[in-house]
């Protein structure tokens, strides 16, 4: 695991990407990715599964488990840390196998998600948690495109620069959280 | 009798409201470079650094630390002779979230009804804890608490004859089943005795100290020292990454207890440790 070096990757994310990415790796992400959490996940899950459009093209698409606080005049964006993952689990591997190539929260992941993210060569990101205004900084910016009355939920388009995040779940099915755990717990 | 206008007390909680979110405080900061200087993975040091910096960043352009600007929790302890003129506090309270939440551009996170699930759109109803006191004073504290840690907490009811090794297990347990999820590095609140509910509001004010403050009763700084290194030996970390600072602190208030009982709370507080008081 080494953090020394930050790779930087731009989505779409491609295949060769994701085999790229080793968990522990320091990920600096630009480009367009998508927000979404609990309800928006639930309406989108059942898009796919009514064979409806989704609001924006999956294939090698990002999803950023936020829910940011209102945007300042002027600004692009709130505060907009992730929230977070493990509720979106069940909806995760719909989507991954849809063409869903990364998310970004914070937290464990079920072993179901765990699996897609191995069977669909996915990887699961980690921002840090509660360093959401730093992170609003690296938005360059946000369009509201679908689900307007979640409100805070609602689905937005991001244009972001250099996002900075970790590498949890990599596609050959390691672990951050357990592999770092695991380094530094001392037995009682 | 000492008479405070319901619109000065309005107008203070939404200005604590919005500098709770947005100004983290110095003990909090401190504790964040004093953890920068022992904690041994390169990944965690970089998840401090981040929060220093955001910290920074949210106090000069006065954004929210976290997107998550949490449940509005106001402990009120009012000397039995004030009086506020044109109004009850509760309303002013209220009001005063509303007003805060919505011109200081803080997230609105209260839904009306648990199951149905519909946002108040104003982050009310606020939870109000009130104390009345001897005296013309009036203390007003607004705790914003995030439902990321609110979710890692739990009561337990206990027997009176698990005793301080009962409670080490429940509290150690509890953070180490939370890993990642409260946002570590984190603040452990416990409550330990009164009753079921006591129990529970006990462990959510011992979140109101400051970070680095030392237990009045030596029994108490002693187990709240233990604690925090056993805590600490987990290897949780920042973020749940692994590294030796899984809490900065635990606090633990306690109270007269039934001889049938001995319940115990643990309320998680992320990092961004938000409270600010003000006294009239």
């Amino acid at each position: 695991m080494s953090t020394s070096v930050k790779k930087s990757i731009t989505t779409p994310l491609t295949d060769e990407v994701v085999r790229s990415l080793r968990s522990g790796d320091s990920v600096l992400l630009s480009g367009v990715i998508y927000t979404a959490r609990d309800l928006a996940h639930q309406r989108l899950v059942n898009a796919l599964e009514q064979g409806e459009a989704l609001p924006f093209d999956i294939k090698g698409a990002v999803i950023y488990y936020v829910g940011p606080s209102p945007a300042k005049p002027g600004k692009v964006i709130g505060a907009c840390g992730p929230t977070t993952s493990y509720r979106m689990d069940s909806y995760t591997p719909s989507l991954l196998k849809a063409g869903l190539k990364g998310m970004i929260g914070k937290g464990n992941r079920s072993p179901a998600v765990v699996e897609a993210l191995k069977k669909f060569c996915g990887v699961y990101f980690a921002a840090v948690g509660g360093a959401a205004a730093l992170l609003a900084q690296r938005v360059k910016n946000a369009r509201l495109i679908a689900y307007e009355d979640l409100g805070p939920e609602a689905v937005q388009e991001l244009l972001v620069e250099e996002l900075p995040l970790f590498v949890v779940n990599d596609c050959y099915g390691v672990d951050l959280y357990q592999e770092g755990v695991k380094q530094y717990k001392k037995e009682r | 009798m000492r008479y405070i206008p319901f619109a000065t007390i309005r107008d203070t909680v939404a200005r604590l409201c919005i500098e709770a979110n947005c100004l983290l405080g110095e003990d909090v900061v401190n504790a964040f470079e004093a953890a920068l200087k022992i904690e041994e993975s390169a990944t965690g040091r970089e998840i401090l650094k981040q929060l220093l910096q955001n910290q920074e960043i949210a106090r000069k352009e006065m954004m929210p630390i976290c997107q998550d600007t949490g449940w509005a929790v106001v402990w009120v302890e009012m000397g039995s002779e004030v009086k506020i003129e044109g109004g009850e506090l509760n309303e002013a309270i209220q009001e005063g979230v509303a007003k805060g939440y919505t011109e200081g551009y803080l997230r609105k996170s209260i839904v009306a009804d648990p199951l149905r699930r519909k946002n108040t759109n104003n982050n009310t109803p606020a939870i109000i804890w009130t104390e009345i006191v001897p005296g013309d004073h009036l203390k007003i504290t607004v705790q914003p608490k995030g439902g990321g840690s609110e979710n890692m907490s739990e009561v337990k009811m206990l027997s009176a004859a698990d005793g301080v090794a009962g409670i080490k297990k429940f509290v150690v347990e509890r953070v180490w089943r939370s890993q990642a999820n409260p946002c570590p590095p984190v603040l452990v609140g416990v409550g330990i005795g009164g009753t079921f509910e006591k129990c529970a509001q006990l462990a959510k004010k011992a979140l109101l100290r400051e970070i680095g403050s030392v237990h009045p009763d030596p029994f108490y700084a002693q187990l709240e020292k233990e604690l925090l290194q056993e805590i600490n030996q987990l290897g949780i970390g920042p973020q749940g990454f692994g590294g030796r600072i899984t809490a900065l602190a635990v606090f633990i208030e306690a109270f007269p207890c039934h001889i049938a009982t001995l319940p115990c709370a643990v309320n998680l507080n992320c990092h961004a440790a938000r409270h600010k008081t003000v006294v009239f």
